[in-house]
C-alpha cells in the first residue's frame, strides 16, 4: 500500500512537490480573482512562469 | 515511448522476445483498460470542473517535462543517452537469475511490463485529458497509437535503441504544449474569461516558449558563472 501511494506521489508530484503546491495555490488565487470584477486571465501564466523559475533555481545549485 | 522501446529491446535481445513481447502486450492491454474505464466516467463531469482538473494535471505533467528539458538544455542535467541505458539494461538482464512462471522468463516479462506500463501511463493520462476536454477520447487514443506504431517501426528499421532521436527537443516541445493547454483550460475552469476566447491560446503558447528559452539562457549563464 505504501509503495502504491509512493508510486502515485512520484507520478503526479514528481521531483519537486513545491511545483504541485504552487499550481494549487495559483488556481486558488485565480478563482478568487475571477470572482471579482478584476480581469484574472494574466495571473495563471505569470504564476506558472514564477513557479517554474523558482523550481529551476533550486535545481541549478 | 522511446524509453519503453529501449527497455523492451534490451529484454528481447538478452532474454528472448517471447517474454518481452508478452510483457509489452499485457501492459498495452492494461493501459487500454485504464483509458476505457476512465474515459466514459470523465464525460459525466461538468465541463468547468473537468477543465480545472485537466488543467491542473496537464500543468503538473507539463512542468515536470519542461523542468527536466530546460535543466538538460542548459547543462545542469546530463542528456539521456539511449545507448547507455540499453547497455545498462542488457547487462542487468544478463546477470539476472532465470526463473519461469507460466512458461515465461519472469524477469523479461516483468521488466518489459513495468517499463511499458510506467512510460505509457503518462501517455494514457494525456489521451484522457485532451480527449475528454475536446470531446473525443477515441481520436486522442488513435493519435497516441499512431505515435506508438511510429516508434516501434523506427526501432525495427534501426534495429536498436533510438539514440539519434532528439529526445530533449521532443520533451521540451511536449512540456511547452502541456503547460500551455494546462494554463488555458485550468484558468477557464477556475472562472477566467480569456480575452478573445480561444484566440488567446497562441498568445499563451508564445509566452510559455519565450519564458522557457529565457530560462535556458539564464541557467546557461548561471552555469558558466559557477564553472
Amino acid at each position: 500500500m505504501r509503495r502504491f501511494a509512493a508510486f502515485w506521489w512520484d507520478f503526479v508530484v514528481g521531483d519537486d512537490w513545491r511545483v504541485a503546491a504552487g499550481i494549487v495555490l495559483a488556481f486558488g488565487l485565480t478563482a478568487l480573482l475571477a470572482a471579482t470584477s478584476v480581469p484574472a486571465w494574466w495571473l495563471m501564466p505569470l504564476a506558472v512562469a514564477a513557479i517554474l523559475w523558482v523550481s529551476l533555481r533550486r535545481a541549478a545549485r | 515511448m522511446v524509453e519503453a522501446l529501449t527497455i523492451v529491446l534490451a529484454m528481447g535481445v538478452t532474454r528472448g522476445w517471447r517474454a518481452a513481447l508478452t510483457g509489452t502486450g499485457a501492459a498495452l492491454l492494461a493501459l487500454a483498460a485504464i483509458v476505457s474505464a476512465l474515459g466514459p466516467a470523465l464525460t459525466i463531469v461538468p465541463i468547468h470542473t473537468l477543465r480545472l482538473v485537466v488543467g491542473a494535471l496537464l500543468l503538473v505533467f507539463g512542468l515536470q517535462w519542461l523542468r527536466k528539458a530546460i535543466l538538460r538544455a542548459s547543462g545542469w542535467r546530463a542528456l539521456r543517452n539511449e545507448d547507455a541505458v540499453f547497455a545498462r539494461e542488457s547487462e542487468e538482464a544478463r546477470a539476472a537469475a532465470h526463473t519461469e512462471h507460466a512458461g515465461l522468463d519472469w524477469y523479461a516479462f516483468t521488466i518489459s511490463f513495468k517499463g511499458v506500463l510506467l512510460e505509457g501511463l503518462e501517455v494514457a493520462f494525456i489521451v484522457l485529458t485532451f480527449g475528454s476536454t475536446q470531446g473525443s477520447i477515441p481520436l486522442a487514443a488513435a493519435g497516441a497509437a499512431a505515435a506508438a506504431v511510429l516508434v516501434v517501426v523506427a526501432g525495427v528499421v534501426v534495429r536498436g535503441p533510438l539514440s539519434r532521436v532528439p529526445e530533449n527537443t521532443l520533451a521540451f516541445a511536449v512540456g511547452v504544449m502541456l503547460t500551455t493547454f494546462g494554463i488555458f483550460w485550468g484558468a477557464e475552469g477556475a472562472g477566467v474569461d480569456w480575452p478573445g476566447s480561444d484566440a488567446s491560446l497562441p498568445g499563451v503558447l508564445v509566452f510559455v516558449v519565450i519564458c522557457s528559452f529565457g530560462f535556458v539562457t539564464a541557467l546557461r549563464r548561471r552555469r558558466l558563472a559557477f564553472a
